[in-house]
């Protein structure tokens, strides 16, 4: 329907149909549909066209909002832990298969790469015939962790845009699902941003016997782990404290803001020159 | 270029249903409607707050805008609907564009008591989207889109204007460009603009609304 109003093929009184006119429909060139639709007997005067279109709009935007928001955060906690569990589980199960498809051919190796070559052969014998689909299931799951994580990537944009541009989309899906949520995350103060992930480590120092931890997932940023170890800390506390505007933003305002990126930049900038500044220092 | 403040008591370039009222003894614009943002509202007047609305800012200031009153307007980057609501306030039918689904949930509410008010989850880069809906020849085309080419924007949606149409933009430059020149970046949006546009009036929008210009035009 390139040439048809919303209200084509809609009775008047249908808000259902009607607002899923309004969402799905396209046009290549607006018109006077006010005129069109009293012409083609849909409503019988303006005053009843404006009416209906006001139904149908509150309620294809109400209901595609509420659809995206329940579609938001907990898809992306789910997508990412599974993520990290396929992953995981792949792992493992490629370390057993290592040991036993070692024993049973020739070839040896490690890991999801050497299960791939274990899957693709042509098993002789009841015994490699179990090892061979072993290896089939790593794959698998492998493959699922691959799958899932461009999901993660397509999806984080869109439920916290400057979260993700800033920290990357797996990171910031981590972050979320550490959380519980992007609200709990616009929630936490910065200080609590940085190790989220680190919870061990922090338990430990605050029972007293280990020093507090300088990051938690956050050390996978480039900004932190690119860092030399004597600014690492400065580092994470400004990255921590921008991914955290960065959440709030995501969670109250929702609209991308590029402005925080280049503070962070700019910071960043900052704490990195100090490494500059101590090199020239030592040639003098 | 000329803008005449509102100390003046110039005020003929307000619309019709846009009033200076006194709130607290303050003198602010004000118009008619049920509140929305926790405004103050006195004797069914809502005070619009220059601060958070940049049309409110440059009715303020004294700016030809275009709005006469009973307009009908389309309205890209509606965001949570603090500045359509008091568009929808004083204009006719109102349709109201916005693309993150976050704040349009915000935008509905302020619609339910606004029968002239159309919220459209949409893109405004793709006016294909919702011309079914949007009619032609709308009065004012008014757009606050934080988005990169805000120029083609204004261009791909002239197609809604009358001829004797009006558009009134405020183009932020920090999301055209990040870190560039302010000046510069403008000068590169006003150009795209005037592509398929006449400008009349640009503005800078400082100290309430940091690196934003307001820009006034007739279509070609």
């Amino acid at each position: 329907m390139t040439g048809d109003g919303w209200f084509a093929g809609c009775d008047a009184g249908d808000t259902a149909t009607a607002a899923e006119h309004v969402r799905e429909g396209r046009a290549d060139a607006p018109a006077d549909w006010p005129t069109r639709a009293v012409e083609s007997g849909f409503a019988p005067d303006e005053e009843a066209y404006y009416t209906a279109l006001h139904e149908a709009c509150v309620a294809a935007t109400r209901g595609e909002a509420t659809e995206a928001e329940r579609a938001g955060d907990q898809q992306l906690v789910h997508a990412v832990r599974a993520m990290d569990d396929c992953m995981r589980t792949a792992n493992e199960l490629a370390e057993r298969l290592s040991e036993w498809a070692g024993a049973l051919f020739d070839e040896d190796g490690a890991g999801v790469e050497f299960a791939r070559t274990v899957a693709d052969r042509e098993p002789t014998t009841p015994d490699e015939e179990r090892a061979v689909s072993l290896a089939e299931r790593v794959v698998d799951l492998a493959d699922e962790a691959e799958d899932l994580e461009a999901y993660v990537e397509t999806r984080a944009p869109t439920v916290a845009p400057n979260l993700a541009a800033m920290a990357g989309p797996v990171l910031a899906a981590r972050l979320v699902a550490l959380a519980g949520g992007l609200e709990s995350l616009a929630k936490k103060p910065s200080g609590t941003v940085q190790v989220l992930g680190a919870e061990d480590a922090l338990f430990a120092h605050l029972r007293g016997h280990a020093s507090s931890p300088k990051h938690g997932v956050i050390y996978t940023h480039e900004y932190v782990r690119g860092t030399r170890p004597a600014d690492r800390g400065s580092a994470a506390r400004a990255v921590a404290g921008k991914l955290t505007i960065a959440a709030r933003v995501d969670h109250y305002s929702g609209e991308r803001k590029p402005e925080l990126d280049a503070e962070l930049d700019e910071r960043m900038a900052a704490i990195r020159a100090r490494a500059e500044d101590d090199e020239e220092g030592d040639e003098e | 270029m000329t803008a005449t403040p509102l100390a003046d008591g110039g005020d003929s370039h307000l619309p019709d249903g846009v009033e200076p009222r006194t709130f607290d003894g303050d003198q602010r614009l004000a118009t008619r409607g049920e509140p929305v943002y926790g405004e103050p509202v006195q004797d069914g007047w809502r005070a619009w707050d220059p601060g958070r609305s940049k049309l409110g800012a440059m009715l303020g200031r004294g700016v030809e805008t275009g709005f006469a009153g009973g307009d009908t307007v389309l309205y890209l980057g509606a965001a949570s609907g603090t500045t359509v609501s008091h568009v929808a306030d004083f204009a006719g039918p109102t349709y109201a564009v916005e693309f993150a689904p976050r704040p349009a949930r915000d935008l509905v509410r302020a619609a339910e008591s606004r029968p002239n008010l159309f919220p459209l989850l949409k893109d405004a880069r793709k006016p294909e989207t919702y011309a079914h809906v949007v009619e032609s020849g709308v009065d004012v085309l008014f757009q606050d889109v934080a988005t990169r080419g805000q120029g083609e924007v204004a261009c791909r949606n002239r197609q809604f204007l009358a001829d004797d149409g009006w558009l009134v933009a405020t183009i932020k430059a920090r999301s055209e460009d990040v870190t560039g020149p302010t000046e510069v970046t403008f000068g590169h949006v006003v150009d795209t603009i005037e592509t398929e546009y006449e400008v009349v009036t640009t503005e800078r929008m400082d100290p309430l609304h940091e690196d934003h210009l307001a820009v006034v035009a007739r279509p070609r």
